[in-house]
């Protein structure tokens, strides 16, 4: 099935944070913990997922001068029901991640797939595109996450594995450890990419 | 089907349209959300009241003040007032703005705190989520005073977040201000303990 690429560019091969290096700030923001990490890798990926299906849906409606606008209105949309049902039904999720949720509208990944792939494919390949860059996003920010938690508070998924007076590497909680993780990230990423020519 | 032109007709009715339909789904999502965020908001408020004050039996919810920014809450059991929570801010903190719930008992002791929303670094100001605040817990303002020991206070400051401990104290002097100048005086002329 040739469509199955759609699926898992993301994963690995145009990974969106660690290949296309899209949507950075609220990588870098928010990967304090890994629950926050999967957290907005989920919403991220829901946005993603219908604002493509209905752009791929759209795409022969909408005249060429206005598709940013109207691709905008249509994530924005999405986003602001993530922010709602997330305000109503997860709560303490949604204090921790914060002022990221609104945020969502202007990541790039989603603007960048409604642009480079959903406005040129088929639904069904927008809907396959969506969920693998959805997927990609969430387990590089979960990954990042998870790392900044273990090496900066001693503990993954809340899950505390070290004494409570333990001495961690408070750095990495901070914004310059987001930086060396990510940058750590990319590089083992590229030298697994080269390694094996994918 | 061939692309719409990007004719000035086409452009128009095309925004008018998507603007139109996203509208209306916002709308319906936002009438089913809004019960449930207020309950969960309710919710919250009323589960840091039940940490912050001895055992009550009524909602103080439901007759909640506002003075001068400063929220609140009446607990009650029976017909005595056991205490009072209150909702306070301070705009000291190291990421601005914070908000705790401090209790007091009628006799302006603190009876416990607990954190609202907070913003502070994580690893260092947050710190004061843990029992790092239980050092207030049956204190009296009137003999302990609110300020970091380096400021010549009682309070033990959090290590390298003394921006933060400042902060903190300040919100917990700002509600018992509030409290010795709203309740206390009611409390006196009720006649209730």
């Amino acid at each position: 099935m040739s469509q199955l690429k759609y699926l898992t560019n993301g994963f690995l091969k145009e990974n969106p944070t660690f290949v296309l290096v899209l949507g950075t700030c609220p990588t870098l923001a928010v990967t304090t913990s890994a629950i926050n990490g999967i957290g907005m890798g989920a919403a991220t990926t829901f946005v993603l997922l219908c604002s493509n299906i209905i752009i791929a849906a759209l795409k022969n409606l909408i005249p060429d001068k206005v598709r940013i606008v109207a691709f905008i209105v249509v994530i924005a949309t999405f986003v602001t029901i993530v922010d709602l049902s997330m305000k109503a039904f997860l709560p303490s999720l949604y204090s921790a991640l914060g002022i990221f949720i609104p945020l969502i509208v202007v990541n790039c990944i989603i603007l960048g797939r409604a642009e480079a792939f959903a406005q040129k494919n088929s639904v069904f390949n927008a809907l396959l595109d969506g969920i693998g860059m959805g997927i990609g996003f969430t387990l590089a920010l979960t990954i990042m996450g998870g790392i900044r938690e273990l090496l900066g508070n001693g503990s993954i998924f809340n899950i505390k594995l070290v004494g409570e007076n333990a001495r961690t590497i408070l750095l990495f909680i901070l914004p310059p450890g987001a930086f060396f993780t990510y940058g750590y990230l990319i590089a083992i990423v590229n030298r697994i990419k080269a390694k094996h020519n994918i | 089907m061939a692309k719409l032109k990007s004719s000035l007709r086409n452009m128009v009715l095309c925004l008018f349209l998507i603007s139109a339909v996203m509208s209306a789904a916002l709308g319906y999502v936002y009438v089913i959300t809004k019960g449930p965020i207020e309950t969960s908001q309710k919710k919250a408020e009323i589960d840091a009241i039940k940490k912050v004050l001895p055992a009550f039996d009524n909602d103080p919810t439901k007759d909640a003040k506002e003075i001068d920014g400063l929220t609140y809450y009446i607990g009650t059991k029976g017909n005595d007032i056991v205490g009072c929570a209150i909702k306070t801010y301070t705009n000291k903190g190291f990421s601005g703005t914070f908000w705790i719930m401090v209790g007091f008992k009628t006799d302006g002791t603190i009876n416990k705190i607990e954190i609202l929303q907070q913003n502070e670094t994580p690893g260092l100001g947050d710190k004061m989520k843990t029992n790092w605040k239980d050092q207030f817990n049956d204190k009296n303002p009137s003999a302990y005073k609110l300020s970091v020991k380096k400021d010549g206070g009682d309070v033990d400051a959090i290590t390298a977040s003394t921006i933060t401990s400042r902060a903190f104290c300040d919100a917990t002097q700002r509600a018992y201000d509030g409290f010795m100048k709203n309740i206390q005086p009611q409390l006196n002329n009720g006649g209730a303990k």
